[in-house]
């Protein structure tokens, strides 16, 4: 059984202690930013800003700066232009996100291939889009608990205002809530998270990490509090859990570790698989009691 | 930039604007930007397993690009669509990059595949790219009314057709299909803007679905060949083109439109 959780080695590693933090750090604030994007429907939208963040970070490579810093500016800026577009719209706001989404990938495109030819980089796609969490150094974790930091204290700051906003923009309005500076706000917090999330599992697959575990825990969790603290163990465990077991394939296929960002997907859509199991056995004895229930 | 070398490039291109353009247009009307955008990268890992496998590229993207149909299709069921194409398409990427570090083949095979190479096209894989367009755009034909009318309405046409389910169906496995042939051209990240951004300014320039469908192939076309020459003469990734200019696409599309509305006002 799981070797790397009684070898001491694993324990003092300083990569391995570094992706601990990292991990769970990004893991907890997705689960917190994530709620809200899958309850508002915008997953596509979280999909794409951490898509587009891959621009940054391809962009911190050829400047030599922290490339959590470079996934932060592409992931802000990319938010910031599908808020200020403002479209209310769904079919338009659809295509908008796909524009954008198409647009920074293409420029990530060009930006790997100066990294590989200017910079002479040639890991940077794999780095940047798939994350290799044992090479993060160790200098970004104060950078990545402040960020995680700002992002919950944002979250927490429009908890309420942005439930109301989700479920009636008229609602909102009449009860005093800047319902543009609370759309903001989320966007920037979004932006937050993807760029930890993208810093964990990589750039195209930090989606997983935002709304997997929500999800998850939205499907069994009736409250809202249930549903965070949930989401929220399902996020460290599989982070966490993929930490150990990529520790772990090293005895597998010796002097070749899997990819620590496989196994934090994979654990994340067995979680979700494993929820929609669960909420089906719950549902079918009750026999529809009040007729109305969630489907 | 006509030479022997580059002329595959240049026909394999055509082929996939002109199914791209097509298939584009259901996508807007449908507002399937997402599923256009995951089923390809869905498909990422069949091109992994057959580097892994040693055997043709297209039969490994065809494999996934057929399961990806299924998993969506499955997920989507009474379920919030859109987290169902987002944790598909990680769990499908994830698996490719497994795939990959394992065969040893990681950092440039995953570049390819993932922004394309348009350059060192064979005879082989070009006949596999027609005989698929072919058959994708043969699809469309015959379902372009139906799919259509649901766009427009979904009632009518679920009356009219026995159920919007299988509708849905075909929709994804023309997606999938034209999906398959682009991929090893423009890349898993990149069919997608081919397929969104010429079919949404086609809308500014026509009310008619016709006309617009056929304005939807021929900016896609226009989109793909400067990308193509731009593309050749800078000796930049041909896929950074066609994301840039299919935004250009979209927003002159969007000032048209809003100069048409103006002037109607």
């Amino acid at each position: 059984m799981l070797l790397a959780l009684f070898d001491t080695g694993f324990w003092t590693n300083g990569p391995v202690r570094v992706a601990l933090a990292v991990g769970g750090s990004a893991a907890l604030v997705c689960a917190v930013v994530g709620m809200a994007t899958v309850m508002r429907r915008q997953s596509f939208a979280g999909h794409a800003l951490a898509d587009v963040s891959s621009a940054g970070g391809s962009a911190a490579y050829l400047l030599g700066v922290n490339p959590l810093l470079g996934f932060l500016g592409m992931a802000a800026a990319a938010a910031g232009v599908m808020e200020w577009a403002d479209i209310r719209e769904a079919r338009e706001r659809d295509l908008l996100t796909g524009v954008v989404l198409g647009a920074g990938l293409g420029l990530a495109a060009l930006l790997l291939y100066f990294d590989a030819t200017v910079r002479s980089v040639s890991g940077a796609a794999v780095t940047v889009l798939f994350g290799s969490m044992f090479t993060i150094p160790a200098t970004i974790v104060p950078l990545a608990l402040a960020v995680a930091a700002l992002a919950l204290a944002a979250s927490a700051v429009i908890y309420r205002p942005l439930i109301v906003s989700s479920l009636s923009v008229d609602l909102a309005r009449t009860q005093g809530i800047r319902v543009r500076a609370v759309a903001l706000t989320h966007a920037l917090a979004l932006a937050l998270a993807v760029s930890l999330s993208a810093m964990t599992v990589g750039a195209i697959l930090s989606t997983a990490l935002l709304i997997g575990p929500a999800a998850a825990a939205l499907r069994v969790a009736k409250r809202p509090a249930t549903a965070l603290a949930l989401a929220a163990l399902i996020g460290l465990a599989a982070s966490w859990g993929g930490i150990v077991l990529a520790y772990e394939s090293f005895y597998w296929t010796p002097g070749h570790g899997w990819p620590v960002s496989f196994f934090i997907v994979a654990l994340i859509f067995g979680a979700y698989l494993l929820a929609g199991w669960a909420a089906g056995r719950a549902r079918r004895p009750t026999a529809h009691p009040s007729g109305c229930e969630g489907h | 930039m006509f030479s022997t070398f580059m002329l595959h490039a240049w026909i394999v291109a055509t082929m996939v604007a002109i199914v791209a353009g097509a298939v584009g247009f259901f996508v807007v009307a449908r507002r399937a930007a997402f599923a256009a955008h995951a089923l390809p990268l869905g498909a990422f890992p069949g091109a992994a397993a057959a580097a892994l496998l040693g055997v043709n590229e297209l039969l490994g993207l065809a494999v996934f690009c057929a399961l990806g149909v299924v998993a969506i299709s499955q997920l989507q069921r009474g379920e919030r669509s859109e987290v169902a194409s987002a944790l598909w398409l990680a769990l499908s990427l994830a698996v490719g990059t497994l795939l990959l570090s394992l065969s040893g083949a990681y950092a440039q095979s995953l570049y390819g595949l993932l922004f394309g190479a348009v350059l060192g096209i064979s005879a082989a894989q070009l006949l596999g790219v027609a005989a698929l367009s072919a058959l994708a755009l043969g699809l469309v034909a015959l379902f372009a009314r139906p799919l259509l009318l649901e766009s427009l309405s979904g009632e009518l046409a679920a009356a009219a057709l026995g159920g919007p389910s299988r509708l849905e169906l075909i929709f994804l496995g023309i997606l999938a299909l034209s999906t398959t042939m682009a991929v090893p051209v423009v890349g898993a990240l990149l069919v997608f803007s081919l397929m969104v951004g010429p079919a949404s300014a086609a809308r500014a320039f026509t009310d008619q679905p016709w006309r617009s469908l056929g304005a939807s192939i021929v900016l896609a076309l226009g989109t793909v060949w400067a990308a193509l020459a731009l593309s050749y003469l800078t000796d930049w990734p041909v896929g950074f083109f066609v994301g840039a200019l299919s935004a250009v696409c979209y927003v002159a599309g969007r000032i048209r439109g809003a100069g048409v509305v103006a002037q109607a006002a």
